[in-house]
């Protein structure tokens, strides 16, 4: 699978269809760069022109911005506004909910206008115009529980499209005790992420395994590389990554999609 | 002359009440508005469509209460006891004014009756469901209502008299229709043949065996002890959460109408980043004898929409029994996140009151009643503000606060400005060189 830049594309004279905005998490966390690389063989399959900023992307602020720090927020937007308006982006894809939030919502007030989605949004898209295969026996038989990311659920209003994804290849959907519009945080937002909890008599991510263990699910989906670190330590916390598998949306799909032929596959 | 003076004494002493009482509301009022405008100006009289529709299904149409059953239901009930009987309240006014009984009668006909027969029912619906309020609150089943923790001392009070004061209007307002329906039925002068009462017939045997003053005369409290319980009521509101009852209304119609993952833009901070970003610019001149100040310190600093927020607040909990800090035993309390700015507003309301519009004293709302553990321990989840079921903000005014922290006190965690440090320097909130940013493309 070849991968390109826009400035290559740029180069060659050419403008991507879809930018995938690949995020900090995407780039640099391990557990997310596997979804980076999912989703980037499913916008292959599905034969879009897709390319990513390369050392060009910067983070997009949110964690500054949720702690505080609205001057470094500005600054990074306005510096990655004038990246995407200076290759006339016009379409961002990205796996990371706090990007897509930001991008979608928050840049427009300082000059960047893009049709933003959630990954589950453009995956969505792609399964309904049949872009994207599945064979249904992958994951038959297989229990599953999704667990909505704030800045995808609550903060945008988007509970479908996830579970429209799952629904493709599962049968059905364990929803767990509170899920939609009251699914408990991970416990990463808000640049929790990146600091020690406060005093507390619990982990939050601890209070939402435990949740999620509750409908014993073979598989906990998640829509958002934060969440899945959080989760993927709660498990381990309970010592129960043997039986139940932590994966993003972006994972599931690709693992149920019909292979790609070989001549595509290379590189 | 004297006889004339005496007749109408009633009237006339009614009247005084009743300027007396929606006179001293309409000051409070006024009160309360100033405060209010002690916040910053933020112009919300956009998109009237929308915001008329979210007022009449999230106020008016209790959407968001009835997510939980059984206490969405005795609200609805109540709240529809509130609005109906105050159709009741108007021929109660309209009564002592005029020293008419029973008005709307002769020319509501049968319809009256139908009236009078549902404010009964309601008003008996009202009591049960006080009464299941009052034993939710007291019998400690359900935490958020707990008086402990946020609710200690005058909120809890505050709530029981609430409660207390609603089930002696509706027993007062049963207790007057009994003694009617029994004057009605000897007949006497006055009372005359008018309303059902399918309640308080229940009671009417009480009073069977009373003489016609005494009857008279238990009716007359009753009446008076009625309306006057009101109009008392009325200014209560502002001192209580039950303020609410009209607040909600107002900032249900100023909701928040983007996404709720959108925060707002600090305008004094793109100011400043427009001017580091191009050295030409020069300060303009208008604003640059004050000093800029980022993010809030001080209630003056919120939007008057944020403290409208605060006013409108009904202490349910709700925020908080969802909040992933407060459940996971941190110190963050979204409502009491509320309750403080509500706190801070009326104490520094007051003391502007008497020092002057612009007196500010060695308080703030950061620091004095809100600390920063609680503000750090916040996810910005939203699930506080999903959860509210007047659309209150809890989220903005943690966030303003934080940037206060951060842009006026640099006070952050240690790790917050390493990763601030990182997002600068490396444009990633982890120690990673840009360099490497596309390398998961060649890693397997
Ligand atoms: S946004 Fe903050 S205060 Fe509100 S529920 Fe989430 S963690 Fe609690
Ligand atoms: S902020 Fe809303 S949910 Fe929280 S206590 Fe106040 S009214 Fe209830």
């Amino acid at each position: 699978m070849q991968i390109k830049t826009v400035a290559e594309l740029a180069a060659e004279g050419k403008s991507p269809e879809v930018l995938f905005w690949v995020g900090c998490a995407g780039s640099f966390d391990d557990k997310a760069k596997k979804v980076s690389k999912a989703l980037a063989s499913l916008l292959t399959q599905a034969g879009i022109e897709w390319a990513i900023l390369g050392q060009e992307e910067s983070c997009s602020g949110d964690p500054a911005r949720r702690a505080g720090n609205e001057f470094l927020f500005q600054m990074m937007a306005l510096q990655n506004i004038q990246v995407l308006n200076g290759y006339n982006i016009r379409t961002i894809v990205t796996a990371c909910p706090h990007c897509f939030n930001t991008l979608k919502n928050e840049y427009p007030a300082l000059g960047g206008h893009y049709e933003v989605f959630h990954h589950s949004q453009f995956l969505q898209k792609l399964l309904d115009e049949g872009r994207i295969r599945i064979r249904e026996e992958v994951f038959k038989g297989k229990k599953v529980t999704f667990h909505d990311p704030c800045y995808l659920g609550r903060a945008n209003g988007e509970y479908l499209a996830p579970r429209a994804v799952i629904r493709k290849v599962f049968q059905n959907i364990e929803e767990m005790e509170r899920h939609g519009q009251r699914a408990l945080c991970c416990g990463a937002g808000g640049a929790q992420m990146f600091k020690e909890a406060e005093k507390g008599l619990k982990e939050v991510n601890i209070e939402r395994t435990e949740e999620a263990l509750r409908v014993h699910p073979d598989i906990l989906a998640v829509g958002c590389p934060f969440c899945k670190t959080m989760l993927s330590d709660g498990v381990k916390h309970f010592e129960k990554e043997e039986h139940i598998r932590v994966a993003d949306l972006a994972e599931i799909l690709a693992e149920a999609a019909a292979p790609i032929p070989e001549s595509e596959s290379k590189n | 002359m004297y006889p004339a003076t005496m007749k109408y004494l009633p009237n006339i002493l009614f009247l005084m009440c009743f300027l007396a009482g929606s006179g001293y509301f309409a000051w409070q009022m006024r009160r309360i508005i100033r405060n209010i405008r002690m916040g910053r100006p933020l112009n919300l009289n956009n998109r009237l469509p929308e915001r008329l529709k979210i007022m009449a299904l999230v106020a008016l149409g209790q959407s968001k209460m009835v997510r939980r059953p059984l206490a969405g239901v005795m609200h609805v009930i109540i709240y529809l006891g509130f609005i109906i009987i105050n159709i009741e309240v108007l021929e109660i006014v309209l009564d002592g004014l005029l020293g008419s009984h029973r008005l709307f009668a002769p020319y509501l006909g049968r319809l009256y009756d139908v009236l009078i027969g549902s404010f009964e029912i309601l008003a008996a619906g009202v009591i049960v469901a006080c009464l299941v309020f009052l034993i939710r609150r007291y019998g400690g089943q359900v935490q958020r209502l707990k008086p402990t923790g946020d609710l200690k001392g005058w909120p809890s009070r505050d709530a029981v008299i609430i409660l207390a004061t609603e089930i002696i209007l509706m027993t007062l307002f049963l207790t007057m229709n009994a003694a009617d329906g029994v004057l009605q039925t000897r007949g006497v002068d006055h009372y005359i043949r008018a309303g059902a009462f399918p309640v308080s017939a229940g009671l009417q045997p009480l009073f069977a065996g009373w003489s016609e003053a005494g009857l008279v005369f238990l009716e007359r409290f009753c009446w008076w002890g009625h309306i006057l319980g009101i109009l008392a009521f009325l200014n209560y509101l502002p001192h209580s959460k039950h303020f609410h009852i009209i607040l909600a209304f107002p900032n249900t119609f100023y909701s928040k109408l983007e996404p709720k993952g959108q925060l707002p833009l600090d305008e004094n901070v793109l100011k400043e980043v427009r001017m580091m970003l191009d050295p030409q610019a020069q300060p303009d001149s208008a604003s640059s004898d004050t000093m800029p100040s980022f993010g809030a310190k001080d209630v003056t600093d919120l939007t008057w929409k944020q403290l409208l927020d605060a006013y409108s607040c009904t202490e349910c909990g709700r925020c908080t029994s969802e909040c992933p800090a407060n459940l996971t035993g941190k110190l963050l309390s979204p409502r009491k996140i509320m309750m403080s700015v509500r706190d801070r507003m009326e104490e520094l309301g007051r003391l502007r009151e008497k020092h002057g519009p612009h007196y500010t004293d060695n308080k703030k709302l950061l620091g004095d009643y809100i600390t920063p553990e609680e503000l750090w321990a916040c996810t910005t989840c939203n699930a506080c503000a999903e959860a509210c079921p007047v659309n209150i903000d809890p989220v903005s005014v943690i966030v303003d606060l934080r940037r206060s922290l951060v842009m006026e006190s640099s006070a952050a965690p240690a790790a917050l400005n390493a990763m601030f440090s990182n997002v600068e320097n490396n444009g990633a909130p982890w120690q990673f060189s840009p360099a490497d940013r596309a390398n998961w493309i060649y890693e397997s």
